[in-house]
C-alpha cells in the first residue's frame, strides 16, 4: 500500500519548499537581479514540475491492483512527519496533530497538474508581463502562490489544507490587485475593487469552511467514543484529529453504527464544508468575485481563477466527501447543476473575452462540483474532470492573454474579428481548447465530460430524486451553452471580418514563451484525456484512474472498518448500468455539441441570424441574463447596504451609548474629584489649621510670663519658694 | 536672748534683700541688696555657730561669703558696666533681652 521510499516523500516535501523559497529570495533580491529573477522562479518551476511529473509516472500511474494508491508520510518508519501538540489524552503514544504529506491518487493527478500548468504559466507570464513596473513583485507573488496551492494538495490533514486555503486567498488577493498598485494603470480602481471583493467574499465560505472544520474536529471523537461506551463499536478510544484518514475512519464507523444513518449534525457539519467549496470554487450565490478577478494580470486568471485555486474547491469537496450525508449531497448536487447552467447563460451574453471564460470556468466548476454529488463514478468523472478542465482553460485564458497582448490591451470581442491570420499559433490552441471544452469526442474534455453526463443518467436511474433530475436536465444544457460561446467566441475573436481596423493591423504574434507555453498547454488539452484511461473509453470501470480516485472507500475498508458503500453514498454502478449509462451519455454529449456548435455557427460564423433579433425578441429575459442575473445588484442592494446600515447603527451606539457611557463615567469622576478637594480643602487642612492656631493662641499666652526682666523672674522665684514652704507648713 | 533673736535679724534683713532685688529701679541697688541678703546668711552663720557644737565652722563659712561676695561684687560691677554700655541705662526693666 504504501509505496514511497523516505526518500520520495522527501522529494515531495521539496515540491512546495522550492516555490517558497524563490519566493524568499525574490521578494528581497529580485529587483536587483538579472532579469528580474524571473529565470531563478522558471527554473524553479521547472525542477518543481519535472519532480511531479516524475512521481506520477513512477509510482501513480498504471496502479492498478486490489488496494488503493495510497502514502501517507506519517505511515512510514522515516518519512517526513511535523509532529506538534503531543497528546496527553488517554490514547497513549498518539499525537492530537500529525502534519505530514498524503500522496494519493488524487493528490498525484492534482500535483502533477498544478506542476505543469505552472510552470507553463510562469513561462507564459516572462512574456505577458515583460515591461510591467512591478515585475519581480508579481513573479514572487505567484511563487508563493504556487507554494500554497502545492503545499494544499500535499497535506494529509484539514488543518493544513485550511492554512493553505487561506495564504491561496491571499495571494490571490495580491494577484488580483497587481494593477491597482501601478498608479499608470488606467483600471486601478477597477483591480482595486475587484481584488477587495474577491477576498471579501470567499471570506464567507472561509468562515463556513472553518465552522466545518471544528465540528468534525470536535464531534467526531465525541460521538464515536459515545457510541464505543454503548458498545456500538468496538475498538480503542480516539482523539480528536484533523487527518483525513482519521476523520473518514471515524466518520465512517459512526455511519455504519448508525445503521447507515448520518447523524444531523454531520449534515451541518458537511454543509459548512461545502461552503468552503462554494466560496472557493465560485458557486452560486458566491461566484460573484470570479468574473471581477478578471481584473488581474491574465497568467493570474489562467492559473488562478481557472487551473488551481478554483479547483481547490473541488479537491476539498473529493477530499471530504465521505462526510457528506445524502442530504448535504443532494444541495451539492443542486448548487453545483444550477451554478453550471446559470453561468453557461451568462456566459452567452458577455462580451469580454476573459468574461466569457470566466463565466465558463464557473459554469464547469458547477459541472464538477455537481458530478461529485452524485456519488460513487461522479467523484471519479468529477475529479478528473477538474484535471482536464486545468489543462484546456488555462490553455484558453493564455490564449485569450495573448490576443490581448497582441491586440495592445482590447479586451473587447466586438472589436476584434478576422485575427486567425495575424495570430495562427494563438488560434489553433485556442480552437484545440474549444473543441476539449465542448467535448469534442477524442479532446481531453469529452472524456470527463461524458462521465459526468453519465454519471448524472446513472445515479438518477439509481435514485430517483429532485436534485438528480434537476441536474439531468441543467447538465447537458449548459454542456450545449458551452459549445455555443466558446464558438461564439471563436468566430467573434478569428473568424470574419476585422470590425476595427486599427486594432487589427496592429494585431502581432506572441513573443516565443508564451506561444510555447500555450501549445505546451494545447497539447494537454488533446491528449491530457487519454492517458488517464487504460482500455474501453465506453466503460468506467477497470480504468486505473478510476482506481486511483476511489480511495476513501477503498482506503478504510483495507484498514478493517466496513463501509456500507450505499450507506456512504457511494453507489456501486453495475457493469450493466454503467454501460446504459454511458451509452446515453455518448449520444446526450454529441448532440448537445453539435446543437450548440451549429447554433454558434449559424449565428456567428455564417451570420445567417443577427444576434439583435434575437435578442429583442427575448426583451427582458436577454436583458436580466445580460446583467448577470443582478446577483451583484441584490447582493449590492442586501449584504453591502445591510453591513453599512449595521455599521452606521454601531456608529450611533458607539457615538451615544458607548461614548455617553465613557463620558457620563469621566463626569462622575471629576465631581467625585471635586467633592474630595472641598472635603480635603475644609475639613482636612481646617482640622490641622486649627490645631495649628489653637497652640499659637495658647503659646502666646504663655509667652505673656516671659518678660525677660530678672526681676519679675527672682519675684516668682520666691513666690515660688513662698509656696512650696506654704504648701509644706499646711500639710 | 536666744538664737531666734538673730535668726529674726537675719530673716528681716533677707526680706529687705529680696525687697530691694524686686522692687528697686537701679541695679546698684539690685547689688546691695544680694550683698544684704549674703550678709543675712552670715549672721545665720554666725549666730548658730555660737549657740552650736562650738567650733569654727559657722565663722569660717561667714569669711569665705564675705570673700565670695567681693569677688561677686567685681564681676557684678563689671557686668553692670556691660549692661549699661549695652542698653545705655542701669535700670533692670529695660535689660529684657532674656526674653528672646
Amino acid at each position: 500500500m504504501n509505496t514511497l521510499t523516505p526518500n520520495d516523500y522527501l522529494l515531495l516535501l521539496a515540491v512546495p519548499l522550492i516555490p517558497l523559497l524563490g519566493y524568499v529570495v525574490q521578494i528581497f533580491f529580485g529587483r536587483n537581479l538579472p532579469r528580474k529573477g524571473d529565470w531563478m522562479l522558471l527554473g524553479g518551476m521547472f525542477i518543481v514540475m519535472c519532480i511531479t511529473v516524475y512521481m506520477f509516472f513512477a509510482h501513480a500511474m498504471g496502479h492498478v491492483g486490489p488496494l488503493p494508491f495510497w502514502n501517507e508520510s506519517a505511515m512510514t518508519p522515516d518519512g517526513p512527519v511535523f509532529r506538534w501538540l503531543y497528546n496527553t489524552s488517554d490514547v497513549p503514544g498518539d499525537q492530537n496533530l500529525i502534519a505530514g504529506i498524503l500522496y494519493d491518487g488524487l493528490a498525484a493527478a492534482m500535483l502533477m497538474v498544478v506542476g505543469v500548468v505552472s510552470f507553463l504559466v510562469h513561462l507564459f507570464s516572462s512574456g505577458y508581463m515583460a515591461g510591467d513596473k512591478r515585475y519581480h513583485i508579481f513573479f514572487a507573488n505567484i511563487s508563493l502562490f504556487t507554494f500554497a496551492m502545492l503545499g494544499l494538495i500535499l497535506s494529509d490533514n484539514i488543518l493544513f489544507l485550511f492554512v493553505f486555503w487561506e495564504l491561496m486567498g491571499f495571494m490571490s488577493y495580491l494577484l488580483i490587485g497587481h494593477f491597482a498598485q501601478d498608479p499608470d494603470s488606467p483600471r486601478i480602481k477597477h483591480a482595486a475593487a475587484a481584488c477587495k471583493k474577491a477576498f471579501l467574499t470567499t471570506r464567507v465560505g472561509d468562515t463556513c469552511l472553518f465552522f466545518g472544520m471544528a465540528m468534525f474536529y470536535f464531534l467526531l471523537p465525541r460521538e464515536y467514543n459515545d457510541l464505543l461506551a454503548q458498545g456500538a463499536i468496538e475498538g480503542e478510544r480516539v482523539i480528536s484529529s484533523f487527518r483525513f484518514v482519521d476523520l473518514w475512519t471515524m466518520g465512517g464507523q459512526i455511519v455504519e453504527a448508525n445503521n447507515g444513518e448520518y447523524p444531523f449534525w454531520m449534515s451541518v457539519a458537511g454543509l459548512f464544508t461545502f461552503g468552503g467549496t462554494v466560496g472557493k470554487s465560485a458557486q452560486f450565490p458566491l461566484h460573484i468575485w470570479l468574473p471581477d478577478a478578471m481584473e488581474g494580470p491574465t497568467p493570474v486568471s489562467a492559473m488562478i481563477h481557472a487551473a488551481t485555486m478554483v479547483a481547490a474547491g473541488v479537491f476539498l469537496l473529493g477530499r471530504m466527501f465521505p462526510m457528506m450525508s445524502p442530504e448535504v449531497l443532494q444541495i451539492v448536487i443542486a448548487v453545483g447543476a444550477f451554478t453550471a447552467l446559470f453561468a453557461a447563460t451568462i456566459g452567452c451574453t458577455v462580451n469580454d473575452i476573459k468574461g466569457v471564460l470566466a463565466y465558463s470556468t464557473i459554469s464547469q466548476l458547477g459541472f464538477m462540483v455537481a458530478a461529485i454529488g452524485t456519488g460513487g463514478l461522479g467523484i471519479v468523472a468529477g475529479l478528473f474532470h477538474m484535471v482536464t478542465h486545468a489543462f484546456f482553460k488555462a490553455c484558453l485564458f493564455l490564449s485569450a492573454g495573448s490576443v490581448i497582448h497582441g491586440c495592445h490591451h482590447e479586451q473587447d470581442m466586438q472589436k476584434m474579428g478576422g485575427l486567425r491570420k495575424k495570430m495562427p499559433i494563438t488560434f489553433m490552441c485556442m480552437l484545440i481548447c474549444t473543441l476539449a471544452i465542448a467535448g469534442m469526442p477524442l479532446f481531453a474534455g469529452y472524456y470527463s465530460k461524458d462521465r459526468i453526463i453519465a454519471s448524472v443518467i446513472d445515479s438518477t436511474l439509481t435514485q430517483w430524486r429532485g436534485a438528480n433530475v434537476f441536474a439531468l436536465v441543467a447538465l447537458p444544457l449548459a454542456a450545449m451553452l458551452t459549445t455555443f460561446y466558446m464558438f461564439r467566441l471563436i468566430f467573434l475573436t478569428f473568424f470574419g471580418e476585422p470590425r476595427d481596423q486599427h486594432i487589427h493591423d496592429h494585431a502581432h504574434e506572441s513573443p516565443i514563451p508564451m506561444t510555447a507555453a500555450l501549445i505546451g498547454l494545447a497539447s494537454l488539452g488533446m491528449f491530457g484525456g487519454h492517458f488517464w484511461l487504460a482500455g474501453d473509453p465506453l466503460s468506467n470501470n477497470g480504468t486505473w484512474f478510476t482506481n486511483l480516485v476511489q480511495w476513501q472507500t477503498m482506503y478504510v475498508t483495507s484498514r478493517g472498518g466496513s463501509l456500507d458503500l450505499t450507506s456512504m453514498n457511494m453507489i456501486a454502478v453495475t457493469e450493466h448500468t454503467a454501460h446504459t449509462g454511458h451509452v446515453w451519455a455518448v449520444g446526450v454529449s454529441l448532440s448537445v455539441l453539435a446543437l450548440g456548435f451549429f447554433a454558434a455557427l449559424w449565428i456567428y460564423g455564417l451570420k445567417k441570424l443577427d444576434p439583435a433579433r434575437i435578442t429583442s425578441k427575448l426583451g427582458l429575459v436577454y436583458e436580466a441574463v445580460r446583467d448577470k442575473y443582478y446577483v451583484d445588484e441584490a447582493v449590492n442592494a442586501s449584504v453591502i447596504r445591510g453591513t453599512m446600515g449595521l455599521a452606521k447603527g454601531q456608529k450611533w451606539i458607539d457615538e451615544n451609548v458607548i461614548d455617553g457611557t465613557v463620558l457620563g463615567v469621566g463626569r462622575l469622576g471629576r465631581g467625585l474629584g471635586t467633592l474630595c478637594a472641598w472635603i480635603d480643602k475644609n475639613i482636612v487642612d481646617g482640622a490641622v489649621n486649627w490645631v495649628g492656631n489653637t497652640t499659637q493662641a495658647l503659646g502666646s499666652v504663655a509667652r505673656l510670663m516671659q518678660t525677660g526682666r530678672i526681676q519679675q523672674y527672682v519675684s516668682f522665684a520666691v513666690g515660688g519658694a513662698l509656696l512650696l514652704a506654704a504648701f509644706h507648713i499646711l500639710t | 536672748m536666744g538664737v531666734e533673736a538673730y535668726m529674726g535679724v537675719a530673716g528681716v534683713l533677707f526680706v529687705l534683700g529680696i525687697v530691694c532685688i524686686i522692687s528697686r529701679r537701679n541695679i546698684l541697688y539690685v547689688l546691695m541688696g544680694i550683698e544684704m541678703i549674703l550678709n543675712a546668711a552670715n549672721i545665720n552663720f554666725v549666730a548658730i555657730n555660737r549657740f552650736g557644737n562650738g567650733g569654727l565652722e559657722g565663722r569660717m563659712f561667714a569669711i569665705f561669703v564675705i570673700i565670695l561676695a567681693a569677688a561677686e561684687a567685681a564681676i557684678a560691677l563689671a557686668i553692670v558696666l556691660n549692661v549699661f554700655h549695652l542698653f545705655q541705662s542701669i535700670r533692670p526693666s529695660d535689660a529684657d533681652m532674656l526674653r528672646d
